[in-house]
């Protein structure tokens, strides 16, 4: 079962950096990120690399394994063609740190200017709300989002476009959703949307929606409806007449 | 000099941003002071997100027989009666009120039909108390906080590691530690600080706790003059995967049982029915039709015996493992799949209840646990000891130093009930907010001792004197050599001389510790945060030792071969550990204090 495997790892920080290999042995059942841990504590002492809870629910290890975004700690090697070399390389759509760290800190920035969660009224007086389950399955698939930024990483608006300042890219319109489809909230994000949060650059390639490692179906379920309702409430001739004419208070 | 540093200012500075954490933090700033948060990681990324059960909170909205007074109960038999009762009831009673809150704040929890957040069952609950999020309720809580607090005015310093506690006389005035990105160092000013660091599970070869749990805020406060509690009870969790090796430790959730899941031997046998303990044995069913009606929200239905307490499910599967009953890979059978005999539709109920443990089964075993039974075992999971708090503001004994969540002792006693922690984060984080704020209002800043910084940074960066080679070594193989040193000797079932093999085997430790060289550079360097993490590691483990060692009984989570039974003359004491003026480590027994008659009065009508 004991086999050898070459792991090609980018190394290096923001003034730039080479892949190194590394072979190692592994047994059964092990993950991209155990081989990691293993190079880094026999070989590579100071090789950095994020990770926190080792089993998908922290979004910390996020990388590219032979080029696809992945969760280190969630790729098992026996998905992997262990009879050629590895690759394992950073998110390639934020700037290096060092070895496999990347400055994610733009996404922490970008939550931030998203208008926060404002409930209605509570419906009950002792400050309870009732919703039904079917209200919000939708909202709480959403809310599954560890933010490991994986989508973030694929979106070619920000990989390839660098549209940083002018889009929020998947993960922020997800977070969106789930506040503007909230049964609970009542603020409105669509003026947001349409102008400092960019929705109008998606093209819906999907790529977010095959590598969110929650499988939250981000574009179909998130991004097209916030464009439905941002063009309702723009682009909609008759939409746009009726606000104009409507009785007024 | 310590005026290089870049120094940062607070009112109150929280070290840790898990649930309890973030709380605090949310609460100090809602007093209207200013607020600094440590991260060890990224935001959001905290152990928490691992909480996968629920928060224990007595709502009744599922059975409206519970109330606060059954909670406490439940909470303080648990705990088998050396619990902080305070802490007990003030959790039990004010739960109800912070999870609303956290709905407020925009949580989704799960609902019942009538609308209200749905709670299930759990072990050692009486009724159905947890509220929950599918099988990812930390996630919910920790976003939730997250996203509150961060339009809250708190500055998040993401990334930083705190190697030292900066003290003025006896008091509390600061923390000093380096951002793990780029190895900078920094002083932390601040009138109150606050630990909320978490587990230390990492003292554990096999454990479901993260690389952070590594008893930073218990050692840190304990280095600056704090006192610690009961460092002898820590929960092992019955069910961890076992197989394959590289995912060994980690949990799998309690709700497998509490949705119907039963534990069983090589041959196929429930070996739960066959050890009832004496004080469950009222509430616990012999029956496996009533049990799974118990799981299915039956109200007069008693629970199965699988969802006994932690401790006593921990042991008995590892009897099971030691009389050769055990599965393959050394472990028993959980199997939820059985449930298709009795529900139609019953991997699709299963991928909706607990869909998180279908991904990592599906994921990292290749298993489909709607079809097969999964291989579990124990798992070092959760420090009931810690840094001794006041119950009701969570101050320690060093002026201006608090602590809350799992890295403070007392709430759970000698054993914890799941559920218990989440809420214990929520209600003793704001506590613990509240009052740092308020001891911040009411005193000025203290002085920051250079001498002080001088000598933390000095022992921060030693390991990169130190030349490879010449008697040094890295910090990993240290590091390993604790961890199967902790398992085999102060692990789920202790014995006398095995416990001061360790102890004399931590001395060795540290001697090597000491010797520690680490190679390159500042910037993220994990061998050099490994090297730093052994001093904690090394005290918390010393701690743990020392405590075991002196409670010649079992009780809860701490279960010694030697001395198999409770003692109820060790039922009247806590263990206090202290530093002495000479740097050593002092255990000594304090005696609990008498119960508040009404809260004596709860606990028999609840018997």
């Amino acid at each position: 079962m004991n086999k050898q495997v070459t792991f090609r790892i980018w190394r290096g920080d923001a003034n730039g950096g080479k892949f190194v290999d590394y072979t190692t042995e592994i047994t059964e059942g092990l993950v991209v990120l155990d081989v990691i841990h293993k190079i880094q504590a026999t070989q590579a002492n100071d090789m950095a690399c994020r990770w926190n809870c080792k089993a998908g629910k922290c979004g910390s290890c996020s990388a590219e394994i032979n080029g696809i975004p992945k969760l280190m700690c969630m790729t098992r090697m026996d998905t992997l063609n262990t009879d050629k070399v590895i690759t394992v390389e950073p998110m390639r759509a934020f700037p290096s740190i060092r070895d496999l760290v990347t400055d994610v800190s733009w996404n922490f920035r970008v939550k931030t200017k998203i208008k926060k969660f404002n409930p209605r009224k509570p419906d009950c007086e002792d400050g309870t709300w009732r919703m039904m389950q079917e209200d919000v399955d939708r909202v709480q698939e959403f809310r599954k989002c560890i933010e490991c930024f994986l989508c973030q990483d694929v979106c070619h608006v920000l990989r390839d476009h660098h549209k940083h300042e002018e889009f929020i890219g998947p993960r922020f319109l997800v977070y969106t959703a789930a506040l503007e489809m909230h049964p609970l909230d009542t603020e409105d994000r669509l003026a947001d949307l349409k102008q400092a949060q960019g929705i109008g650059f998606c093209n819906i390639t999907k790529c977010c929606t095959k590598v969110c490692p929650e499988h939250i179906t981000i574009t179909d379920n998130a991004i097209i409806p916030l464009k439905e309702r941002v063009v309702d409430e723009y682009y909609d001739p008759l939409g746009w007449l009726w606000k104009k004419i409507r009785p007024q208070g | 000099m310590a005026t290089n540093y870049e120094t940062h200012e607070y009112d109150v500075l929280v070290i840790g941003a898990g649930g309890a954490g973030l709380r605090a933090a949310i609460e100090a700033s809602a007093a209207g002071v200013k607020v600094g948060l440590i991260c060890k990681s990224l935001l959001g990324k905290a152990h928490t997100v691992m909480a996968e059960g629920g928060m224990a909170a007595a709502m009744g909205n599922v059975d409206d027989r519970d109330s606060w007074k059954v909670h406490f109960a439940d909470t303080m038999r648990g705990g088998q009666y050396v619990n902080n009762w305070r802490m007990a009831e003030l959790h039990a009673k004010e739960a109800p009120t912070r999870v609303h809150e956290l709905e407020a704040w925009g949580a989704v929890f799960d609902r019942t039909k009538e609308g209200k957040i749905s709670q299930r069952n759990f072990g050692g609950h009486r009724y159905p108390r947890l509220a929950h999020v599918g099988d990812r309720t930390g996630l919910e809580l920790i976003r939730t906080l997250q996203d509150h607090g961060i339009h809250q005015g708190i500055t998040v310093h993401m990334e930083y590691t705190i190697v030292s506690l900066l003290k003025d006389g006896d008091r509390v005035v600061g923390a000093f530690g380096y951002d793990r990105e780029r190895g900078r160092f920094r002083i932390f000013k601040a009138k109150a600080v606050v630990v909320c660091t978490g587990g230390l599970g990492r003292a554990y070869a096999v454990t479901s706790n993260s690389w952070e749990g590594t008893g930073d805020g218990v050692s840190l406060a304990y280095h600056a003059g704090a006192e610690l509690l009961d460092m002898e009870f820590i929960q092992f969790h019955p069910t961890g995967m076992i197989w394959p090796p590289s995912v060994k430790g980690i949990l799998v959730t309690e709700s497998v049982r509490g949705e119907g899941g039963v534990l069983r031997n090589k041959d196929g046998k429930r070996f739960m029915y066959d050890d009832i303990p004496d004080n469950y044995k009222s509430q616990t069913s012999t029956d496996p039709e009533e049990g799974w009606r118990y799981t299915q929200n039956d109200k007069n239905a008693k629970r199965p015996p699988e969802l006994l307490t932690r401790d006593h499910v921990a042991r008995c599967i590892n009897r099971e493992v030691k009389a050769g009953r055990g599965s393959p890979h050394g472990g028993v059978f959980l199997d939820i799949a059985w449930i298709k005999e009795k529900i139609p539709n019953a991997a699709e109920h299963i991928k909706r209840k607990i869909p998180s443990m279908y991904h990592q089964f599906m994921q990292l075993a290749n298993l489909d646990i709607t079809k097969e039974p999964m291989e579990v075992g124990p798992t070092t999971h959760y420090a009931m000891g810690g840094v001794r708090v006041n119950g009701d503001t969570q101050a320690t004994n060093v002026p201006g130093l608090f602590a809350a969540g799992e890295c403070a002792a007392g709430l759970h006693g000698a054993n914890r009930l799941g559920g218990n922690s989440l809420s214990d984060l929520i209600v003793f984080g704001k506590r613990a907010g509240e009052y740092a704020a308020k001891y911040a209002k009411e005193n000025s800043a203290g002085k920051i001792n250079d001498a002080q910084v001088e000598a933390a940074y000095k022992e921060a960066v030693e390991p990169f004197e130190r030349p490879a080679g010449g008697g040094t070594e890295g910090p990993y193989q240290v590091q390993y050599d604790l961890q199967n040193m902790m398992q085999a000797n102060v692990g789920i079932v202790r014995l006398q001389n095995e416990m001061e093999f360790a102890l004399a085997g931590i001395e060795k430790l540290k001697a090597r510790a000491a010797k520690v060289a680490v190679q390159g550079h500042l910037e993220y360097n994990p061998g050099w945060h490994t090297a730093i993490d052994l001093k904690h590691l090394l005290t918390i483990s010393e701690a743990i030792t020392l405590c075991s060692i002196d409670r010649k009984e079992s009780r809860g989570g701490h279960f010694r071969e030697d001395f198999p039974n409770k003692d109820p003359e060790a039922q009247k004491y806590n263990s206090v550990i202290s530093k002495q003026a000479d740097g050593s480590m002092k255990l000594r027994r304090e005696p609990i204090p008498a119960m508040r008659e009404d809260l004596k009065q709860v606990i028999e009508e609840m018997k």
